[in-house]
């Protein structure tokens, strides 16, 4: 299965990144062989607007079925659930441990955004 | 004319000063209240609302039935305001800024227009003066549509009164944009100045002539009037830290007429500008106005 994870760097070595939408990277990640592709968002985390709802659109394009990330806002929320993607909150520390927790069945997913939009 | 009143901060008396100068001109103008997420000129010159109409921004309507999930939509809208997900489209109404690009670029006509209300335009006058103000709805975020319809309404025979909102984001841009004269009021404050300096940026990317009134005169320190002749801005009135004053506008009172001395202050401080403005035809000046100034 794809997951997407809110990186700090490119490689499996670096830091989730708390945001979503203005994330510096996100790592979409096969969870049995632990191979990956980078989405560099840097363009995305300048955007005017609606930061989230574009980084939600690029990772289901790359087909991704959980998100593990910090915050997620509602307009975010809004368009990963049309989209069929699970989304892991609160996310913090090394890619690397994140994805083994994953695995391991130690997160659990949220029904609603875990931080309020802002204008 | 057009003169639009101004600050960068809140809170400094640009609602006093234009209902005191609309009242003290008493013929031949029109206060137009363009701080349409909290207007309160009418509290002060409670006017007689004789018409009301809803201002209507487009928003996009998608039609599954059509739609190829091709994401032109989404690739053209900077706000984000459409977002295509596998084969399903989801739209976010209040990001969007009713340009029409969505429906232009859609290969399959599978967007329609549908209205959203903004908030509303309520005319009427006090006396002689004619009144017009907007108010935004509430949920609605988007108040430069609103601002723009009452700029449609300005009258090029009469003098047109702006009362803008304060800061200097879009809302201010599109209150200001195309004046005559920016009056900017500030208070003799460390705050006061920030904000002003703010506002006397912004104003000169717009290239509009422009002149302060500093209010509550008397307080805080000499840095505005020092800012103002290092810019060399004009400072037009000054209006004192009076208790008396203070006791007049609490009670939803016009200055001038409480406190008549002060019409003729405001007449002079209108007869400034209309100089200002009037030099400022005569002499050609180099045309450097909007030079990026985007508004919403």
């Amino acid at each position: 299965m794809k997951i997407a994870i809110t990186s700090k760097g490119r490689d499996l070595d670096s830091e989730v990144d708390p945001r979503f939408g203005r994330a510096a990277f996100i790592l979409i990640i096969e969870t049995d062989t632990i191979e990956f592709e980078v989405i560099d968002n840097s363009k995305n985390a300048n955007s005017f607007k609606g930061a989230g709802i574009q980084a939600a659109a690029s990772i289901s394009d790359k087909n991704a079925k959980v998100l593990l990330t910090g915050f997620c806002g509602p307009n975010a929320f809004k368009t990963l659930d049309a989209a069929n993607i699970k989304v892991v909150s609160d996310v913090a520390g090394n890619i690397r441990d994140v994805i083994n927790n994953f695995n391991e069945g130690k997160f659990s997913f949220i029904n609603a955004a875990n931080v309020a939009g802002h204008w | 004319m057009i003169i639009s009143i101004a600050s960068g901060k809140g809170g400094t008396g640009k609602t006093t000063v234009a209902t005191n100068l609309a009242f003290s001109l008493g013929k031949n103008v029109q206060i137009m209240d363009c701080d349409v997420e909290e207007p309160n000129s009418h509290l002060f010159l409670k006017p007689e609302i004789r018409e009301r109409q809803a201002v209507i921004a487009p928003i996009p309507l998608i039609n599954e039935f059509k739609c190829s999930y091709c994401k032109k939509c989404m690739e053209i809208c900077r706000f984000g305001a459409i977002a295509v997900v596998g084969k399903k489209i989801i739209t976010f109404p209040e990001l969007c800024h009713s340009c029409g690009g969505c429906m232009a670029v859609c290969p399959e006509d599978a967007i329609l227009e549908n209205d959203r209300e903004l908030g509303e335009i309520e005319t009427g006058s006090i006396g002689d003066i004619s009144f017009i103000h907007g108010r935004l709805k509430v949920g609605q975020v988007m108040s430069p549509p609103i601002i723009k319809k009452i700029r449609t309404l300005a009258d090029k025979q009469m003098v047109n009164i702006i009362d803008a909102p304060p800061g200097t984001s879009c809302p201010v841009i599109a209150a200001m944009k195309g004046a005559d004269f920016v009056l900017l009021v500030t208070e003799p404050t460390p705050f006061g100045l920030h904000d002003l300096t703010l506002a006397v940026e912004t104003i000169k990317i717009l290239n509009i002539p422009h002149g302060i009134v500093i209010n509550r005169a008397g307080l805080g320190n000499n840095d505005v009037k020092e800012y103002a002749k290092k810019e060399g801005i004009p400072i037009l009135m000054e209006i004192p830290f009076d208790k008396k004053i203070a006791q007049v506008y609490s009670r939803g009172e016009l200055i001038v007429e409480k406190i008549p001395e002060y019409k003729d202050k405001f007449l002079d401080l209108f007869d400034q500008i209309k100089n200002l403005v009037n030099n400022l035809a005569k002499s050609p000046v180099k045309d450097i106005a909007d030079k990026g100034a985007a508004t919403k």
